[in-house]
């Protein structure tokens, strides 16, 4: 099967926002068959992976078939959060176009959009 | 007694204190609308306001709301629109006291306020701890004891059930304290269609509906992935829910405003602090976002069904608020050849000269952030040289004084750094209170909500 190189914007759109000290990051797919290259491509040890340089905390997924959607906890990745936190993103809003910077494979000619 | 108009229409013109005037304002003007819902509060709100009410008993609440109100009431009033705020903050009687001069300088006869109180139990906490109730932090497990000396505000978060009640008694103006947002949208359905505590999947689809609405233009193509999608983004409508007595609702906005109502910009609203998707936890309900049933019914209208719930909890939240220290954050813009080598310098030099006088920050105590090179996307992009940075030092303490000497070495650097320095505005960093937030539990059998209408007296 040919594979091609993608960003996860192209299949997917996202949102974020803060969660106590941690944030987190809605990821919603267009396609059906997006969505199920979301739910075999991001795991939470991939997710954990590529947010290394925020995310400090463990990462929890969970699953919401019904919006083709995952969504991921990212535990300490605000730098204490609320009024605490030093950061600029204080509140985690650009995690989510974050997570849609990730590339991944996917199979040649599926539906993503 | 179930309302004799379906659908109700609700309508959220403020997503949060500091949101857009326009809001509100052009909800009620430029289309059909039944209730007015304003949201103006946040966790760090409320402890701003709490010190505004200890230097002056009758501040405390959302001044903007008293403003706001001025210019909307007298179109509210004359279509019908009724208004649901959580404005009161830690003071609604104040709030309702400022609302009431606006009423009388509108000169407008009839107009009932109602405010909710019950929520704040700053006053209470000695006692309700010692009947037992530990306030641990539901992220750390820490008893509220550890902190309690420097706790600022503790409020309940309620629910739907006291803005019923508030409308139920006439109120044309629902003034409420600490109240979950989604609730604001809550009151006036279980008002209209007689809905009861019992209603489980109705208040479910209500929490739904009003958690979609909570932060305006959120849910209308504003933070939209798809940003160039979104026509006239300066004009975006602000959210109106149709809802009907079976839950069921749809989302939409005036017809003729900006933005985008499509399944996709409603459903990126649902993933906004997102936890566990199956168990979104209010006050009246534990609602199943897994449940949620969307479908686009016409331009700009997606219609919501099918959402299940669970019965409530004993407990409500409770959202405390204690003082943490303190921090300052100063930034300059350092110019190109070389602005991220030359930025780390001047970052160094800060924290060498602060030393130099005997103030010392620990790591986790600062931070350096270079604006430019990738901040906000750390370790998934980098821009090794770009052709100017904001460079952006914070600090942070419990000594008050040595974040103050910090704010002494920011514009310095502009003539004693490496060239290219500049954009030092906004005066000295100044030390801000960190008001740090301890979120817990109450059982809700310690709550006593307590709802007062009354008319203004011309």
């Amino acid at each position: 099967m040919k594979t091609e190189k993608i960003k996860l914007s192209e299949i997917a759109y996202a949102r974020s926002g803060d969660k106590g000290d941690g944030s987190n990051v809605g990821i919603a797919a267009y396609t059906n068959e997006g969505y199920e290259i979301l739910r075999r491509e991001l795991t939470a040890a991939r997710v954990k992976q590529h947010f290394a340089g925020i995310a400090l905390g463990d990462v929890d997924r969970y699953e919401a078939p019904n919006m083709l959607a995952l969504n991921f906890i990212l535990h300490d990745s605000l730098g204490g959060g609320g009024s605490e936190s030093l950061k600029t993103d204080a509140q985690g809003k650009t995690h989510g176009i974050g997570l849609l910077r990730m590339e991944i494979e996917v199979p040649v000619g599926v539906k993503l959009k | 007694m179930p309302s004799s108009r379906s659908p109700v229409l609700v309508a959220n013109g403020q997503g949060f204190w500091g949101d857009s005037p326009l809001g509100p304002l052009r909800l009620v003007r430029e289309g059909p609308l039944h209730y007015l819902t304003l949201d103006y509060l946040a966790e760090v709100t409320m402890s701003i306001m709490q010190k505004q009410k200890r230097r002056d008993p009758n501040a405390g609440f959302a001044t903007d709301f008293v403003k706001m109100l001025e210019r909307v009431l007298p179109l509210c009033m004359e279509k019908g629109v009724r208004i649901v705020a959580n404005a009161g903050g830690v003071n609604p009687s104040a709030c309702r006291r400022a609302c009431a001069e606006v009423v009388r300088k509108l000169k407008l006869p009839g107009v009932k306020i109602g405010v909710i109180e019950g929520d704040d139990i700053l006053a209470r906490l000695p006692e309700l701890i010692a009947s037992g109730e530990e306030f641990k932090n539901l992220d750390t497990g820490e008893p509220l004891s550890k902190v309690l000396q420097s706790v600022e505000c503790a409020n309940v978060y309620i629910g739907a059930f006291p803005i019923a009640e508030a409308l139920s008694k006439g109120a044309h103006i629902v003034i409420a304290g600490r109240c979950t947002d989604p609730a604001l949208l809550g009151g006036p359905l279980v008002y209209e269609f007689g809905w009861r505590p019992e209603d489980t999947e109705k208040l479910a689809a209500a929490t739904v509906a009003g958690h979609i609405i909570e932060c305006g233009p959120q849910c209308t193509g504003g933070n939209y992935s798809n940003w160039r999608d979104v026509p006239n983004l300066a004009k975006i409508g602000y959210p109106i829910a149709e809802c009907r007595e079976d839950g069921s609702f749809v989302i939409t906005k005036h017809e003729g405003t900006g933005g985008l109502v499509d399944t996709k910009t409603v459903a990126s609203q649902l993933l906004y602090e997102m936890g566990d998707p199956k168990r979104y936890i209010g006050p009246d309900i534990v609602a199943d976002f897994t449940s949620i049933q969307m479908k686009q019914d016409g331009r700009d209208r997606v219609r919501v069904t099918g959402v299940r719930g669970a019965p409530a909890t004993p407990t409500y939240k409770v959202s405390i608020a204690y003082r943490k220290g303190y921090k300052a954050q100063g930034q300059l813009t350092i110019a190109g050849p070389d602005a991220v080598e030359k930025a780390k310098l001047c970052a160094d030099v800060v924290f060498e000269r602060l030393a130099m006088d005997n103030c010392n920050f620990a790591p986790e105590e600062r931070l350096v952030e270079l604006i430019g090179t990738g901040v906000c996307h750390a370790g998934i992009v980098n821009n090794a040289d770009p052709v100017e940075v904001v460079l952006r030092i914070g600090v942070k303490s419990m000594d008050e004084k040595k974040v103050a000497r910090f704010g002494y070495e920011i514009a310095p650097l502009v003539t004693s750094g490496p060239p290219g320095v500049t954009g030092f505005a906004g005066g000295r960093p100044a030390p801000a209170e960190i008001i740090a937030y301890w979120p817990a539990l109450i059982q809700k059998n310690k709550i006593q909500t307590n709802v007062t209408v009354e008319e203004v007296q011309l």
